[in-house]
């Protein structure tokens, strides 16, 4: 049984509609990576399991309850914790209050707390005084990754954690992500850069127009398949 | 086949008829209406004028103001300072109250455009208290007290005599019938030309800047201006209809002509109770308005509490006021704005 | 002598001003909400305290610690289930809600209290004075003043140095971001309303003791405490002591020029700090 799966699940920005019926599963300590152009419709999928989107109860499940009409709070509560795209650090809050803001709906024991998150981004722990918004972009992703971790949450969904990033940024971050799957998380990486999505997944979704239209693990997958799935068979 | 835009309905055809004989019946009412039913139509037409200018700041211009009470009691002033110290005629003075609020309105536009949204609101109502604590100042027009219009200035106002005779009534009733024509000439010039204004590119205009300002300012509509323009033409109207209210009145103080409560709250509450944004709206709400006052007016604070309590609920669950309520069930338009294409291979829709 | 007199009771009855701003510089700070009803509902405070006075014969002192609790339930219970229906892009529903909310507050108090002014029970504390060398200053002042700072204090720790407070600061920012911090912005909203009552109820202690009142006299706190806001700076609750400060000031000033001149020289001062500095003395930066 998987520990966390949705099930025809369908989203609309008023008359759009952004996903059609949406099926995919996340394993316990599984990593599962979400790949697909601009628009596929990866973040509409994100914030509908995150509960920023609203949805039919039966749509998204999570250790066999039925999540997909709860709000964002009581999800992340369960522990659901999102590091969303775009990075999002609160501005009025330091480096620290950041990262301690995301213990506030869900205070667990667990392997993540300030001290083994500076320890993961030894950089932050020099900024800790510093206004979240004053860093550097890859330094805010580590704070949006620190601030998510702190919850101890069972699942980690990451938002396009390289968008904007340079490359060397990029391997820097990524290098945090097996500590973080050895930690115990289960993650969904929404990734753009699929030589990065596929380095770290034990399976991919591609998805397309609101679509998965293709899933495997990365060995199984060619490039044709990958580049068929991404932009339509006919480019 | 040709393509035409327009903004006519079948019922708008319907309304301008039936508005059309509306008109006629106003005109001629005083010939056999009671001096009560003159002054409540009176009361009527000038809330109802209020109430246009409020909404076209408010509900088109996006401009939250709860100082009209500045425009009102600076009108009002400035025709009893123009008949009291200049020994001008009443009926003229009118418009000197139009000019009096345009001329105050100009430095309340400069400080008040400096607070955003919400505070802007509050920021009106404190220039309207700053207008107020100086005309209480002004000790030749009554100071805090207040005073009168000379009785000899409203015996002799201009048509009086005309009145009286055309109709066979005494000096002070042919005065309640002038102010109600005029009141009348007021409503009507003020529903046609707001119509008319919102019917031009700077009615688009103007919908376009309440709806984003930015994007406005994107195709070329210079914002600024708009809400100058609105601001100052609603402070005019406002000035004319307070000139007109205490000529009737014949009587000033500084705390009535500056309520906050008689000339905003009221205000505001027939528009939302009638329908913000709309033409249609304050004309319903203003109806609404008068039944509720002659039903509750002996409750005292009871009745004002039910107009609070009133509006919020409409604010809550229908924004858009009764006319809103109606015109969605009906798609009812009497002064429709929305131009429409027609002719050709499209027929004529509703959006 | 007589002008440095002056200007410290208007020092003194800027702290007035700064309790009656605090909790309109609160709301306003986190949820971007202008509550026109807040002058009201500092009068309902005086209100609230004065039955508690009379029905339990309690002093103003302690009947302010039962209101404040009863005060913050009503905060709360008022943002969750009404303003939080309003809060949006569109400035129109909270303002309208919260001006018709304004009206029918003051005439449900005329209507329970009648319009006679009132006066919570004054004792020999209340009138009591202090020489500091040549001046003489009310304790009641002395107290109001020190209450306003405590307060300014108080809610500085609690946004800088408590978890709500951090919540607060984040939904002020984000509030979708915030609920995937598991915090429900609605009660966050509404625990901020309660504390803004609160305080309310403290500057309703002072606003009662210092002087008579009626049901009428909200609307014309609501503007002190704006002004004292807009002076300052939104979201400074420094600044917001400051722009009290500087209100009591001209006003103690005018009415030591001509009594008819208290409030106006009041209102003039804001609208020159408006001209000079439109964002007020201390702006916050990312606004």
């Amino acid at each position: 049984m998987a520990l966390l799966q949705t099930q025809n699940l369908t989203a609309h920005y008023g008359d759009f509609q952004a996903l059609f019926g949406v099926d995919i599963e996340l394993g316990k300590a599984e990593t599962v990576a979400i790949i697909g152009a601009n628009g596929a419709g990866k973040t509409t999928l994100m914030r509908s399991i995150a509960g920023v989107l609203q949805n039919d109860p039966r749509a998204v499940s999570f250790d066999n309850k039925n999540i997909g009409a709860l709000a964002a709070d009581e999800i992340m509560a369960q522990g659901v914790a999102m590091v969303p795209e775009g990075r999002k650090l609160f501005p009025s809050l330091t480096v620290e209050e950041n990262l301690l803001i995301g213990t506030y709906g869900r205070k667990t024991d667990g392997h993540w707390n300030l001290k083994t998150v500076y320890d993961l981004f030894p950089i932050l722990a020099e900024r800790r005084h510093n206004p979240g918004t004053a860093l550097s972009g890859g330094q805010q992703q580590m704070v949006a990754i620190g601030r998510a971790l702190m919850s101890n949450p069972r699942v980690l969904l990451c938002d396009e954690i390289s968008l904007g990033l340079a490359p060397v940024v990029i391997k820097d971050i990524y290098k945090a992500i097996p500590q973080i799957k050895a930690a115990g998380a289960s993650m969904i990486v929404v990734e753009q850069d699929i030589a990065q999505a596929m380095a770290v997944a034990d399976r991919v979704y591609c998805m397309m127009e609101g679509r998965v239209t293709l899933s495997g693990t990365p060995d199984s997958l060619s490039r044709d398949d990958i580049h068929n799935a991404y932009f339509g068979a006919n480019h | 086949m040709a393509y035409t835009v327009t903004t006519q309905t079948p019922a708008s055809r319907i309304a301008t008829i039936l508005g059309a004989i509306l008109v006629v019946v106003l005109i001629v009412l005083p010939f056999f209406a009671g001096r009560g039913t003159i002054q409540d139509m009176f009361f009527i037409l000038t809330m109802l004028v209020l109430a246009q200018f409020w909404n076209l700041l408010a509900g088109y211009g996006g401009l939250v103001s709860i100082g009209q009470q500045a425009f009102v009691g600076m009108g009002a002033y400035a025709l009893f300072g123009a008949v009291i110290l200049l020994g001008l005629d009443p009926v003229p003075s009118i418009l000197l109250a139009g000019v009096a609020a345009l001329v105050i309105a100009v430095p309340t536009a400069f400080f008040a455009f400096r607070l955003n949204g919400a505070y802007f609101a509050i920021g009106t109502w404190v220039i309207a208290e700053v207008v107020r604590l100086l005309v209480a100042q002004w000790k030749t027009l009554g100071g805090g007290t207040g005073t009168s219009l000379p009785r000899d200035a409203t015996r002799d106002m201009w048509f009086v005599e005309g009145i009286e005779e055309m109709l066979g009534v005494r000096s002070a009733a042919a005065r309640d019938i002038l102010a109600y024509w005029l009141a009348l000439a007021l409503a009507l010039a003020t529903i046609g030309g707001i119509y008319w204004l919102l019917r031009t590119r700077r009615g688009l205009a103007l919908a376009a800047v309440r709806d984003n300002t930015e994007a406005a300012k994107s195709v070329g509509v210079d914002a600024a201006r708009m809400k100058w323009t609105v601001f100052l033409t609603s402070a005019f109207g406002t000035g004319l209809a307070g000139g007109l209210i205490y000529m009737q009145k014949a009587r000033i103080s500084p705390d009535a002509a500056f309520s906050v409560t008689d000339w905003t709250a009221y205000v505001i509450f027939i528009v939302v109770i009638g329908g913000i944004g709309t033409i249609e709206g304050p004309i319903i709400g203003v109806l609404v308005f008068f039944a509720l006052q002659a039903l509750l007016a002996d409750f005292g604070s009871w009745y004002l509490m039910t107009l609070g309590v009133l509006a919020i609920v409409i604010m809550l669950i229908a924004p858009r006021g009764l006319w809103g309520l109606l015109s969605e069930r009906t798609g009812l338009h009497l002064f429709p704005i929305r131009r429409r294409l027609s002719g050709g291979q499209l027929t004529t829709s509703e959006e | 002598m007589i002008w440095v007199d002056t200007i410290i009771q208007g020092i003194l009855l800027g702290g007035l001003y700064a309790l009656f701003a605090a909790g309109l510089s609160l709301v306003f700070g986190i949820m971007r909400l202008v509550n026109l009803a807040h002058g009201d509902l500092i009068v309902m405070g005086a209100y609230l305290m004065l039955v508690l006075v009379t029905l339990l014969g309690l002093s103003p002192f302690l009947a302010v610690f039962i209101a404040m609790p009863l005060m913050f339930v009503l905060g709360w219970v008022l943002q969750k289930f009404l303003l939080n229906r309003t809060l949006g892009d569109d400035i129109l529903p909270p303002l309208l809600v919260t001006f018709g909310l304004s009206i029918a507050l003051q005439n449900a108090l005329l209507e329970g209290f009648s319009a006679d002014s009132q006066r919570l029970p004054t004792n020999a504390l209340t009138t009591a004075s202090v020489d500091v060398g040549p001046i003489t200053l009310g304790v009641m002042p002395l107290l109001t003043f020190a209450s306003a700072v405590l307060v300014i204090i108080g809610l500085n720790q609690l946004f800088y140095r408590t978890e709500l407070g951090r919540a607060f600061r984040a939904t002020s920012d984000d509030a979708t971001t915030a609920s995937l911090m598991g915090i429900k912005p609605a009660n966050i909203f509404a625990t901020a309303t309660g504390i803004a009552l609160v305080i309310v109820t403290i500057a309703a202690l002072y606003l009662g003791l210092r002087a008579n009142f009626d049901p009428n006299i909200g609307p014309a706190r609501l503007i002190y405490a704006f002004e004292a806001v807009i002076i300052g700076g939104l979201g400074s609750l420094w600044g917001t002591l400051l722009g009290g400060i500087i209100i009591g000031v001209a006003q103690t000033v005018g009415a030591a020029v001509n009594p008819e001149w208290q409030i106006l020289a009041g209102h003039v001062a804001f609208l020159v700090v408006l001209l000079v500095r439109p964002r007020g003395l201390f702006p916050r930066a990312n606004d």
